[in-house]
Parts: structure tokens; C-alpha cells; sequence
């Protein structure tokens, strides 16, 4: 019986692969960054399957007292109803035509002046780089106000009324996105290697086409980098576009959503919810595309730099 | 004619002088191999010549042009770094046409000069990899193609092989060598290793704390040193340094190792030295080669000593002994079956012909 019982421990132990203290201590790893993760994804991914849940059912079933997480009559008169609305529309090309102008301009300034502050050695160059960062710092509610001032001076100064025109967030939005992608593109070039641009200058490269045929494809990943972050941060800018745009043909995705879909007190929470979602697929699936190059570019930035 | 004149070059970074004052000719053709301790400013010089670092004082010419202020484009260099330098996201190809695609040659010409670089260097099958597809030894290669495509008027090699494991090294150097004998280039290349210099090389240019101290051929550096540091530094194990004294007695020199031990120097050497003879600061600089076993045979100006060994260690094909004379480790090299064992008395052989007589606060051999 004892002899049994034996044989069969040891049978166990032989059909189960042995683990190590090393590979116990990796196992519990294991299972405590699953046990996180799956907390937190059920955290963050809550509201929009909320929001997606809501956006099939009617006004009605929305305000009745039945469970919020089930559709009885699903129906996709919001998404109907929106996407045949002009307003919403446009909201929705405003949005487009401003993040990916934004993109451009920011990418076009930010990868020049990050060339030149991580590789020409000039006056002043280090203290500038460091400025750089220090105004992505400075809060966008701080300067609302002193661009108030400034809007309404070249209003007055050179009759230009910067006021309700969405192509105004052509000149506010680089103010937030070129410091940040500047200082990210400034960290991946500064992890090139100085003989590559070396090597291109003794072969008889210029500064532009050292940039141009070496540092950009080199740096590749963390131009998408720079680009995705300046492409989210353009496309869900709230602020500045409430504070200095009111007519509906002028409005953007996010401020319009809330201007257009909530009356007085009266919230349309199925088009609310449906227009917010189909806000953010176009970063959603951005991202889907790029993700590993986001992740190799932003590293790459922490690091060096 | 590609000829590198150097006069009177200085590089300041601030305050610091990374090369004081160098004077260098380096004739069409020639091989020069730029050699000294981390620091000494061989590699600024280097650069300075291809123009990546501005010179802060006197002129530097190539091919008879003073190029102080050309910009490395225009100089007609061509320059293998340390680390390869290799364009990452370019192939093998792309990496070695870059340079004349910039120039706006024709692209048949540059195909031509392509294949026939990849041909001297072998890696014609290796065209279409991309860098990091390569090994240390195939992108040092691609590197030395890199250069040799563009046909320049001097080829500049900055310590390139540094990166590479001790046995590809060796393997590297020959080929370099044979890439030198098949494109005769001016060449300036800058190591820390003295056998690379001293096999590489048509000429050594020796540098320290950012001067030259010698200039010559390998052999005449090994063999006729000017100053303790080039004695000291050219040479695997290093020169034995010993203090001593010169004697004058009975119209013949001496020097003087301990109470116990003086040789008589050769007699073609007496005059030379007999002005130095009572002078304080005097190193007696002696090859370890040149301390052997006794042997039945005698030469004129070898000398018999005997001496307790404190160390022996065996190389192969011969071993190296290490015994103390006053205070000072000295190595001498015997044959593996001389009997040389730790601890025990030995009779060596001095071989004084090649000694040298050093006067310690100059540095200079005598």
C-alpha cells in the first residue's frame, strides 16, 4: 500500500515538467501581470462598450428602467440618423482636413528642427533644445486667454479674423504637437550614430540630403511616432476649438458632438454615444496599423536623449 | 599625386590641446599607420585630415591643395570608421554606390566600380543583404568597399578593427594589406595596436600627449627607437627599462646593473656613449629577445650572468622569464627546453649589441 502510494507520487512528478525556483518566480509574474492587465482592460474598455451598447438602442429603451448592458431591440437608426446628417459630416471632414494638415506641418517643422538641434553644433543650440520641451510644458487653459489678446490684435492690426475659422486650429494645434514631436524626434536622432552622418558627409552629402536620405528613413519608427501622437493629440483637441469656434460649419468632431447633440438640458445620448464612437475609430485603427512602430519609436525616445 | 603634408597642426577644444603643433609628409601611395596610447591625438589628427574636426592652427594639404577650409566632400577622401558606419536601411550595393549617386555618376560607371570593388573584396554575393544581415568581418568589408568605389586620393581608416575578435582580426589585417597591394591609395590609418601598425605599415608615425615622438619604418622604430616611450611601446612583451650607471675604468665602459652585475658596452659604441660616463638618470633599454639561455657558442658583446628566475611562463614556442635586477622586473625570452623554472637559478645571456642607453629625464636614447 505504501509502495502504491509512492509510485504514484513519484509518476506524478515524472509526467509534470519540474520547474526551478527560477521559473516558479516567472510563473507568479505570470499570473500577477494577467491578473492586472485583465483589470485594467476591463477598466478602460467599459465605456466603450457601453458607449457601443447604447449607441443600438432607441431613445426610449435608453431612458426606460431596463438593465444598460443588454439591447433588447437593437436598431441603427442613430448610425443612420448621424451619418446622414450634414452637420455631423462636416464636423467629421473639419476634423480630418485640420489633423492631417496639423500632422503635416508639425512633422515638416519638428524633424527639421530636431536635426538641427541633435547634430549642428550652433550657439545656444543645447539651451534651445531644452526650451523646446519647456513650452510643451506651459498648460493649453493657461493660453486661451493670451490668444484672445493676439486674435483680437491681428484683427485689429491687419483685418485677418482668426476667430470661429476652423483653419485657426491650423495655427494652434502645432503650438501643442511640434514641441512634443520635435523633443521625441531630437531623442531618436540623438541615438543615431555620429559616424553615419559623418560617413554621408565625406560622401559628399549635403546637410538636407543627410537628413533627407539618411536620418528620416533611419528614424523611421519614430516619425510614426511623432506622427501618431501629433494625429491623437489634433484629433481629440477639445479646447481651443470650443474657445474660439462656434458656427457649426466651423466646429470639429468632439466640440461639435456636444454642441449640436445636447439642447439645453435635453442630452440625444444614442446619437452622443454613436458620434463619439465613430470619433474614435479613425485613431483606433491608426494605431492598429502602426502600433509596433509606435512602441519602437516612444522606447527609443526614452532611452537616449 | 596624393600626398598628405601636415605643418605645424593644432587642435584646441577649449583650453585642451589635442595635437600640439604636428609636422607629417605623407608621399603618394604610402601606407602610414598613425599609432599611440588612447588620447594622444592621433585620432583627432585623422580627422582633421578628413576634415570632420576644424584645425585650430597651420595648414594641412592634399595633393598639394591646402584644404584648412574645404569640407570633407570636396577633399576626395574616403574614410572606414570603427563601428562600419554602414547606412542601416541601404544594401550592400546602395551602401557602396552612395557616394557616387551623390556625384551624379552614370549608373552603368557606378555598377562597374560596385562589382569590381565587391570582387576585390569578395562579397559579390552579398550585394543584396542588408547590413545587419552581415558578420563584423563581411560589414568591415562592405565598409573598405564603401571607400575603395569612390576612388579616392587617400584612404583614411580610423581604428577599424578595433570591433572585430582577435582571430578575424588577424584575417582583416591581411586583407587589408592585399586590398592596399591591389589599390594603391594613400592611406592613413589610425590604430592603438602596434603590431598592427608595425605589420601594416609602410611607415609609423609614433604620437604621445598630442606630439610625434618617431617617424619611420617599422623596423627602424623597433630597432633604433629615438625615445623611451617609442622603446617602450613598440614591441610585444615591452622593452626592459633598468636603471644604471655608465663606468669608465681602465679606458673601457661599463654599465652598471647592481653591485653585482655590470656588462662592458660594445666597443663601436664607447665613443658615443663615453661623454655620459659618471651622469646620474641613465636606463639601460634591453629587448627581452636579447636575454636568452647560455649557449656552448659566444658572440662578440654577449655576456653570461646567472640570476634566480621568479617567474616562468611558457608561450609555445618559446618562454618568457621574469627575474628581478635591483629592485627591477626584467623579462628575457628563452627556449621552452632550456630548463627555466619557477624559483630556480639560471645562467642567461645578455646580448649587449642591441642595447640601448636611455637618459631618463629627456627620454631620449643616447
Amino acid at each position: 500500500m505504501a509502495d502504491a502510494a509512492v509510485a504514484t507520487a513519484s509518476d506524478r512528478a515524472a509526467s509534470r515538467p519540474r520547474y526551478g525556483s527560477m521559473s516558479r518566480d516567472r510563473r507568479w509574474a505570470l499570473r500577477w501581470s494577467y491578473f492586472f492587465l485583465i483589470l485594467f482592460a476591463i477598466f478602460f474598455l467599459t465605456p466603450p462598450i457601453y458607449m457601443f451598447i447604447t449607441s443600438l438602442k432607441t431613445s426610449a429603451e435608453i431612458s426606460a428602467e431596463s438593465n444598460p448592458w443588454w439591447v433588447y431591440n437593437p436598431t441603427l437608426s442613430n448610425y443612420i440618423e448621424l451619418l446622414t446628417q450634414n452637420t455631423y459630416l462636416t464636423f467629421f471632414r473639419n476634423s480630418a482636413i485640420v489633423s492631417v494638415i496639423t500632422v503635416v506641418i508639425t512633422m515638416t517643422i519638428s524633424v527639421i528642427a530636431a536635426f538641427a538641434l541633435a547634430r549642428m553644433r550652433f550657439w545656444g543650440s543645447a539651451t534651445l533644445a531644452t526650451g523646446v520641451f519647456l513650452t510643451y510644458l506651459i498648460p493649453e487653459t493657461l493660453l486661451f486667454i493670451p490668444l484672445f489678446k493676439m486674435f483680437a490684435w491681428v484683427n485689429e492690426t491687419f483685418g485677418i479674423q482668426l476667430m470661429n475659422n476652423w483653419w485657426t486650429m491650423l495655427i494652434l494645434y502645432p503650438t501643442l504637437t511640434v514641441p512634443f514631436a520635435t523633443w521625441i524626434m531630437i531623442g531618436y536622432f540623438a541615438s543615431i550614430p555620429k559616424e553615419l552622418d559623418e560617413a554621408a558627409l565625406i560622401d559628399g552629402a549635403t546637410w538636407m540630403q543627410t537628413l533627407t536620405k539618411i536620418f528620416i528613413p533611419v528614424a523611421l519608427p519614430g516619425i510614426i511616432a511623432a506622427t501618431i501622437f501629433t494625429f491623437t493629440v489634433s484629433w481629440a483637441q477639445f479646447l481651443y476649438p470650443l474657445a474660439f469656434t462656434t458656427s457649426t460649419t466651423e466646429l470639429v468632431l468632439p466640440v461639435g458632438i456636444i454642441t449640436t447633440l445636447i439642447k439645453g438640458d435635453v442630452f440625444n445620448w444614442g446619437q452622443i454615444m454613436t458620434g463619439a464612437l465613430l470619433g474614435a475609430a479613425p485613431p483606433l485603427i491608426i494605431y492598429a496599423f502602426l502600433m509596433d512602430y509606435y512602441i519602437a519609436g516612444l522606447t527609443a525616445g526614452a532611452t537616449k536623449g | 599625386m596624393a600626398q598628405v603634408t601636415l605643418r605645424k597642426v593644432v587642435k584646441k577644444y577649449d583650453e585642451v590641446l589635442a595635437v600640439r603643433g604636428i609636422d607629417l609628409d605623407i608621399v603618394d601611395k604610402e601606407f602610414i599607420v598613425l599609432v599611440g596610447p588612447s588620447g594622444c591625438g592621433k585620432s583627432t589628427t585623422l580627422r582633421m585630415i578628413a576634415g570632420l574636426e576644424e584645425i585650430s592652427d597651420g595648414d594641412i594639404a592634399i595633393g598639394g591643395d591646402i584644404v584648412n577650409d574645404v569640407p570633407p566632400k570636396d577633399r576626395d577622401i574616403a574614410m572606414v570608421f570603427q563601428n562600419y558606419a554602414l547606412y542601416p536601411h541601404m544594401n550592400v550595393y546602395e551602401n557602396m554606390s552612395f557616394g557616387l549617386k551623390l556625384k551624379r555618376t552614370p549608373k552603368d560607371e557606378i555598377e562597374r566600380r560596385v562589382k569590381q570593388a565587391a570582387q576585390i573584396l569578395d562579397i559579390t554575393e552579398l550585394l543584396d543583404r542588408k547590413p545587419k544581415q552581415l558578420s563584423g568581418g563581411q560589414r568591415q568589408r562592405v565598409a573598405m568597399g564603401r571607400a575603395i568605389v569612390r576612388d579616392p586620393k587617400v584612404f583614411l581608416f580610423d581604428e577599424p578593427l578595433s570591433n572585430l575578435d582577435a582571430k578575424l582580426r588577424v584575417q582583416m589585417r591581411t586583407e587589408i594589406k592585399k586590398v592596399h597591394q591591389k589599390v594603391r591609395t594613400t592611406t592613413v590609418y589610425v590604430t592603438h595596436d602596434q603590431v598592427e601598425a608595425m605589420t601594416l605599415a609602410d611607415r609609423v608615425v609614433v604620437m604621445n600627449a598630442g606630439l610625434i615622438e618617431q617617424v619611420g619604418a617599422p623596423n627602424d622604430l623597433y630597432h633604433s627607437p629615438a625615445t623611451k616611450f617609442v622603446a617602450g611601446f613598440i614591441g610585444s612583451p615591452a622593452m626592459n627599462f633598468l636603471p644604471c650607471q655608465l663606468e669608465q675604468a681602465a679606458g673601457a665602459l661599463r654599465v652598471r646593473l647592481s653591485d653585482k652585475l655590470s656588462f662592458p658596452v660594445p666597443s663601436d659604441r664607447t665613443a658615443r656613449y663615453t661623454s655620459h660616463a659618471g651622469k646620474s638618470g641613465l636606463v639601460l633599454g634591453l629587448r627581452p629577445e636579447h636575454i636568452a639561455e647560455t649557449r656552448p657558442h659566444v658572440e662578440p658583446n654577449q655576456h653570461d650572468f646567472d640570476m634566480a628566475i621568479d617567474v616562468v611562463e611558457p608561450m609555445g614556442m618559446e618562454t618568457l622569464v621574469y627575474f628581478t635586477i635591483n629592485g627591477t622586473e626584467v623579462c628575457g625570452r628563452v627556449n621552452p627546453n632550456a630548463g627555466a623554472a619557477d624559483g630556480k637559478p639560471m645562467k642567461l645571456r645578455a646580448d649587449l649589441s642591441n642595447m640601448h642607453l636611455i637618459d631618463d629625464a629627456s627620454g631620449k636614447v643616447l
